[in-house]
């Protein structure tokens, strides 16, 4: 019996020293990218073919769910704003909850499970069909050509493609409200520009899905070099990228909102 | 894919975050209508100002003049100390009258400005002298039942006499 419990604990503690030993891997790994992202910024050719990959290519998913939000957003505000006669506030509403939350949570939760996962799989395929290995064998460094433009990509595609899904998000909210429902669009629009500050919301919603570009790519980069070489190696490290970099976004999000949107006075 | 098609739906891709960008801050934000740069600061020292909150209108008229930018209490008067800033556009007689309005309500409070008849301007730094605190609903309740029951005493003992 004692020896099962010492058998336990051996485990928890292995299990421990194992995730701390990743955090400090993956951080190590992270600093080294930024060191070699010199030479990718040097040919910025690279980082334009993967910002095609990972910004264009999720155009259409961005724009169509930004769309969507923004109708359904517009519907519900509308439904409950209306009971206090408060209906030409459902502007201020839908730009206020996609400024600040919605357009950076949603936008960098598609990116993860439309980009990251598919930047996981390019890089961990690489490895598992030794492409990595024959770079380094002809003096290629496989961080400074395959990782760092890829991440840069991802930094970059990110602020645009938040920007776009709220941009999206509000006109779908003005075509529900105003076009369908008949709320009067001079408040409509005058509401949300009284209410929406330039620094306090938009400038705020920008860094938010700045630091979840950097940390969603840096997981699927980060999980796409670690992959064990293997077909189930792979699959395993991009579900892996999928679910660790939506907590992260969820997570970083309480804490950028509690640092930043504190109550006015 | 050729690299030039990829350059160009990149360039198109970027350009349309940019747009997107502005809209966001010129359209659904406040930086066409009102920007800080060119703006004068006023002060003011109100009673009480109910529920007025950093980034309230001033309007005059109904329209909008300026934003409060700060609200502190003064530990000299027991008051509160309200910061506005007005666009440079609109001047304001030195007898300007401030009083602490609500929009329809049950709607946000804001500042608004009454001119007077002064000829000087107010300019960057002036207080506001005259001032009008905001209603609190629930004083005025408390006024209003006071003055009944005093008024019900009152014919009570006009009626025992």
């Amino acid at each position: 019996m004692p020896r099962r419990i010492v058998i336990g604990i051996r485990g928890v503690g292995h299990r421990v020293v194992d995730s701390i030993w990743r955090l400090g891997y993956a951080s190590r790994f992270f600093l080294l990218i930024l060191l070699k992202s010199g030479t990718s910024l040097r040919r910025f050719g690279l980082i334009t073919r993967e910002i095609y990959f990972t910004g264009v290519l999720s155009l259409i998913i961005i724009l169509v769910s930004g769309l969507f939000v923004g109708m359904v957003l517009g519907l519900q505000g509308y439904e409950t704003l209306q009971r206090y006669g408060a209906e030409s506030a459902v502007g201020t509403m839908v730009a206020l909850s996609l400024l600040r939350e919605l357009g950076p949570v949603v936008a960098a939760l598609l990116f993860a499970s439309r980009a990251g996962s598919a930047i996981t799989a390019e890089i961990g395929l690489m490895k598992a069909t030794e492409q990595l290995a024959a770079m380094e064998m002809m003096a290629v460094d496989p961080v400074a050509r395959v990782v760092a433009p890829r991440f840069w990509a991802g930094v970059i595609s990110m602020p645009f493609l938040a920007a776009l899904f709220s941009a999206v998000g509000v006109f779908g909210g003005y075509l529900v409200a105003v076009v369908l429902i008949g709320v009067d669009e001079g408040s409509f629009w005058s509401q949300m520009q009284d209410a929406v500050d330039f620094r306090y919301d938009v400038v705020n919603g920008i860094i938010k899905t700045c630091v979840f570009g950097v940390a969603v790519t840096a997981i699927a980069v980060f999980e796409g070099y670690d992959a064990s070489p293997t077909a189930e190696g792979v699959s395993g490290a991009t579900t892996r990228t999928v679910v660790t970099s939506s907590l992260a976004i969820l997570g970083l999000d309480f804490i950028l909102t509690s640092l930043m949107f504190r109550g006015m006075s | 894919m050729q690299r030039a098609t990829m350059d160009l739906w990149v360039g198109m891709f970027v350009m349309a975050g940019i747009g997107a960008l502005l809209v966001l801050a010129f359209k659904v934000g406040n930086l066409g209508t009102y920007s800080a740069a060119d703006s004068y600061t006023l002060t003011g020292n109100f009673e009480n100002i109910g529920g007025l909150k950093v980034r309230a209108p001033v309007k005059s008229a109904g329209v909008v003049v300026g934003r409060v930018t700060d609200i502190q209490f003064s530990t000299e008067t027991f008051d509160a100390l309200v910061v506005v800033s007005i666009d440079k556009r609109y001047q304001f007689p030195k007898d300007t009258f401030a009083s602490i309005l609500t929009s329809g309500l049950i709607g946000e409070q804001y500042i608004g400005l009454a001119a007077g008849g002064d000829e000087a301007v107010l300019m960057d730094g002036d207080k506001l002298m005259k001032t009008n605190s905001a209603l609190v609903l629930e004083e005025m309740i408390g006024r209003f039942l006071f003055d009944k029951a005093s008024e019900g005493g009152g014919r009570e003992n006009a009626g025992s006499d």
